[in-house]
């Protein structure tokens, strides 16, 4: 299992201020590392990447979780975290990916949504772990800021996507699902 | 855990998803509406990725294969699929009511797996479900607007239905480790998600002005290794690259 047999500090109190500085750098970093579908966002306003811990040998643990299991561009995530990590002057770590927590579109941190915003991709509604009818279909347009929009496809160019019609600006526009 | 039963289990859903999916991406390129394209894409590309995880898995947690070799390059009688999914797309109806049979099962499959005693599973499981309720959406809304809207696309919808249907009940083909996924908590077992399966499509189906066939027996073998004669030539067709230059690195 992933993580098996390897202690990792996780208690604050017992790091050192060494540790904690470092991993305060690492998120920061991080924030450098971006969504290759939609190169405005950074991983860490996505919330992909879940955890950044370092163990007793110094080892760095970086752990991601997926947006969509069938997502292409999981890897090139993957190999811009190491990339990072090795222009820090971080010589040994692991990036793992996997399921420990579940990606929701409710990760996004806020700057995260007014970024897609701006790119014209419309924000996904926040949700109580489930989004229901209600929240896979209203948007509001990110053209205009209407709420006047009605779901054209649940599918849109990536699986990320949905694809809806504002009535105001009487434009099409493709909204991040809610999940 | 029971490590044997626990595989069984996984490679079927896998098997499922890669070949469900594979179908699926046939009509890329090719739907009858440009947003249809997308959405069969959209889907199949989802499927393969669960196919996908469900491979690693099993390499990380059991020592099978890696993904690749699991998927492309074993024989067609290692399979578990459901005869479901393999079967060839007669037409757009098909397609839709194999869509509406196959991921409302699977929905209904991973929501109960969120429970499992194996925990990456169990995590997994919660994943995918949130991904799968759109394809449920997908399939429901075109199964209630070509079921009541012309007489043909209704009478196309029935014909499928009623090929479907025994495939369909093929899903819960209950595997050689049964009880003792039930035992152990890996999952509730094959019955139960078939009770709930018809419980949850009756009413859609109904709504949808189609009906179920009574008394239909289920066409199983899948889930042995017994396939239709549709499943060498698609294994064929997947495996046609790989094995133009076996070994190779991409
Ligand atoms: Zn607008």
């Amino acid at each position: 299992m992933l993580g098996a047999g390897r202690q990792l500090v996780k208690n604050p109190m017992d790091m050192t201020q060494e540790s904690i500085e470092k991993i305060k750098e690492i998120w920061q970093a991080l924030k450098g590392v971006e969504d290759p579908e939609i190169p405005v966002i950074s991983i860490v306003d996505m919330g992909i990447v879940t955890d950044v811990t370092i163990d007793e040998t110094g080892r760095v643990m970086v752990e991601m979780t997926p947006t969509f299991t069938g997502c292409p561009a999981i890897e090139v995530m993957k190999k811009g975290i190491e990339k990072k990590l090795s222009e820090l002057g971080v010589k040994d770590y692991r990036v793992a990916l996997n399921y420990k927590t579940t990606w929701t579109s409710n990760r996004i941190t806020e700057e995260g949504r007014d970024k897609l915003e701006k790119f014209g991709l419309g924000r996904p509604a926040s949700h109580e772990g489930e989004p229901g009818m209600e929240a896979i279909a209203s948007a509001r347009c990110p053209h205009c800021g209407s709420e006047n929009t009605t779901l054209k496809s649940v599918f849109g160019s990536t699986l990320c996507r949905s694809i809806h019609i504002c009535h105001d600006c009487r434009q099409s526009f493709e909204r991040f699902k809610p999940v | 855990m029971n490590k044997e039963a626990a595989k069984e289990l996984m490679l079927k859903m896998a098997d499922d998803a890669l070949i469900y999916g594979h179908r699926l991406s046939e009509w890329t390129g090719i739907g009858p509406i440009l947003e249809e394209d997308i959405a069969f894409s959209s889907i199949s590309q989802d499927k393969v990725g669960h196919a996908w995880q469900l491979y690693q898995l099993l390499e990380q947690d059991f020592g099978m294969p890696d993904p690749d070799r699991l998927g492309f390059e074993r024989k067609e009688s290692e399979y578990k699929c459901s005869q479901l999914n393999e079967l060839y797309t007669r037409d757009y109806a098909f397609a839709l009511i194999r869509h509406f049979f196959m991921d409302h099962a699977e929905f209904i499959r991973y929501s109960l797996l969120r429970a499992s005693s194996y925990e990456s599973l169990a995590q997994l499981a919660k994943k995918v479900r949130g991904e799968i309720k759109y394809h449920v959406l997908h399939a429901d809304t075109w199964v209630k607007k070509l079921g009541a809207a012309t007489e043909e696309s209704h009478s196309r919808m029935q014909a499928a239905l009623n090929e479907a249907f025994p495939y369909a009940l093929g899903l819960f083909e209950p595997g050689p480790f049964e009880q003792e996924l039930i035992d152990s908590g890996v999952f509730i077992g094959e019955g139960q998600l078939q009770a709930e399966w018809l419980d949850e499509i009756r009413p859609i189906i109904e709504e949808s002005g189609l009906q179920l066939t009574s008394n239909t027996e289920a066409i199983t073998g899948g889930r042995s290794g017994n396939h239709s004669s549709d499943l060498a030539p698609l294994l064929e067709e997947m495996s046609e690259v790989i094995c133009s230059e076996p070994g190779a690195s991409w």
